[in-house]
């Protein structure tokens, strides 16, 4: 059987604005992926233990209260505590142009924005975990 | 990817014997994929199985599931007694994609070494849901988990099928969800060992209740049946079980989100437990269970045979013509039998 690509999405933080991280989860599960919603208000520590459980490919954090730079870095941690440096992070939200440099230089891959068309997210999703050519 | 040593079966049992819950969850993947690896793994760790006792909650959807599931692996929390959770969601049959939604309501587990969640999307694959469940029951089960419990989402066949895997099937009930007619329609009371009519503080859960506590009063059946792959099979009672010593399903009362009712509903699981225990009905369940397992595989694994020596093509040709009504499928079935025996005869 084809291998499904697994997708954590989750809302870091205090605020709960989740309707963006809804639209999201909706729009990947369209696109054929499985994804694992957590809801709003998860700590690190509970993302990075969801992802683990749940063994997925990628964990996309949304993130619109400006806490990111706070919250993001502490996710990433988290995971790589676990061993799980592999996993593909991204974030969406509202992230101010300065902080992207700051958020890839983490190892935060995609960072997409307000009006971000959720298939550009599908898209850069399939890239990314493109097996290299054998 | 995930490191070195996760990518073989040594590597992976070694990490699952200890306690690593990384190894766990890549096991479960493996098993979910069907990778290269998935039967090598489940032969390693069959062995290893066998001593959990498997829960399975089931029910229309918006009864409390999840949340009744998290108040009780709460509980067991609190008598330090280990929980292994698979919370089963459907693939969507347009884009083969899943949202799986049940972790929202289990949050008061986070942070405990304790308990392990595993989402699982339906997927529809050949062989069925119940068998790629029953495999992650069973590594959870050799990964030490004393309780497991399997929350399914109580419509159709194939989540039938998987409360028939579980030791105690409890239905939830709600109030609101249609007459009273509804609860007690055939198929559930048939799997029930428990009820739990949950958000009792609602209108209507007396009746609910009362409806369940007269159907069970006309009298048990004299053995519970389940359909399984469209034949009713008997599960559950061994046929020399007395009268008298059958078990009746208690109902339950429950408020799942406000932890009402859970330390009754834990108690009559756990009644559940020891009776099938003593009254041998346990071992009886375990031989069904092998029974249908085996069969679920044999019948998998000469499917797939017969299909790679026939191939693509002549099979589609077969399917054309009973499509348009020149061969009726038994004749096709015959056909396609008797073209793989020649095939494998002269091979």
């Amino acid at each position: 059987m084809k291998r499904k690509i697994r997708v954590l999405v989750a809302k870091p933080g205090l605020d709960g604005h989740d309707r963006g991280a809804k639209v999201v989860a909706r729009s990947l599960r369209d696109a054929g992926f499985e994804v694992i919603y957590t809801g709003i208000r998860q700590t690190p520590a509970m993302i990075a233990e969801a992802a683990l459980q749940e063994d997925v490919d990628v964990v996309g954090l949304s993130v619109l209260s400006g806490a990111h730079m706070a919250l993001v870095p502490k996710v990433k941690e988290a995971l790589v505590a676990q061993g799980m440096d592999d996993v593909l992070v991204l974030v969406g939200g509202i992230i101010p142009n300065e902080d992207v440099p700051a958020l890839n230089a983490i190892g935060v891959k995609g960072i997409f924005g307000p009006g971000t068309a959720t298939q550009e997210i599908v898209d850069f999703i399939h890239k990314e975990l493109a097996e290299p050519a054998a | 990817m995930a490191p070195a040593q996760y990518n073989t079966v040594a590597g992976l049992v070694a990490g699952l014997e200890s306690g690593n819950r990384r190894a766990l969850a890549r096991i479960i993947s493996h098993i979910e994929n069907n990778s290269e690896l998935a039967q090598p793994l489940l032969a390693a760790l069959y062995p290893r199985a066998g001593q959990a006792h498997i829960i399975g909650i089931t029910g229309a959807p918006g009864t409390g599931k999840s949340t009744l599931v998290n108040a009780l692996a709460g509980l067991y929390r609190q008598q330090d007694i280990s929980v292994g959770i698979i919370a089963v969601d459907p693939t969507s049959p347009f884009s083969g994609g899943a949202l799986l939604g049940d972790r929202v309501r289990m949050r008061d587990l986070a942070g405990d070494a304790g308990v392990f969640i595993r989402s699982m999307a339906t997927r529809g694959s050949l062989g069925g849901l119940a068998q790629a469940t029953a495999d992650v029951i069973m590594v959870l089960d050799a990964a030490g988990f004393q309780r497991i419990i399997i929350e399914t989402v109580g419509v159709g066949q194939s989540e039938v099928e998987i409360a028939s895997t579980a030791y105690t099937t409890v239905v939830v009930e709600a109030p609101g969800l249609g007459d009273e007619v509804q609860a007690i329609k055939a198929g559930v009371l048939e799997i029930a060992d428990i009820f739990a009519v949950n958000k009792a503080d609602r209108e209507g859960a007396d009746r609910t209740a009362m409806a369940l506590q007269m159907m069970l009063h006309l009298g048990a059946p004299d053995r519970q049946q389940t359909m399984h792959h469209g034949r009713m099979l008997p599960v559950s009672l061994p046929p020399d079980i007395a009268p008298d010593r059958q078990w009746t399903p208690p109902i339950f009362k429950t408020i799942a989100t406000q932890k009402q009712g859970i330390e009754a509903l834990l108690a009559g699981i756990e009644d559940h437990n020891r009776y099938l225990a003593e009254s041998g009905t346990r071992q009886w369940r375990q031989y069904l269970r092998a029974a249908t397992e085996l069969r679920m595989i044999l019948r998998d694994a000469l499917l797939e045979r017969v299909l790679q020596q026939l191939g693509e093509e002549a099979i589609s040709e077969t399917v054309q013509a009973v499509a348009q009504r020149r061969l009726d499928p038994y004749s096709a079935v015959r056909q396609l039998l008797e073209a793989y025996h020649h095939r494998i005869n002269t091979a």
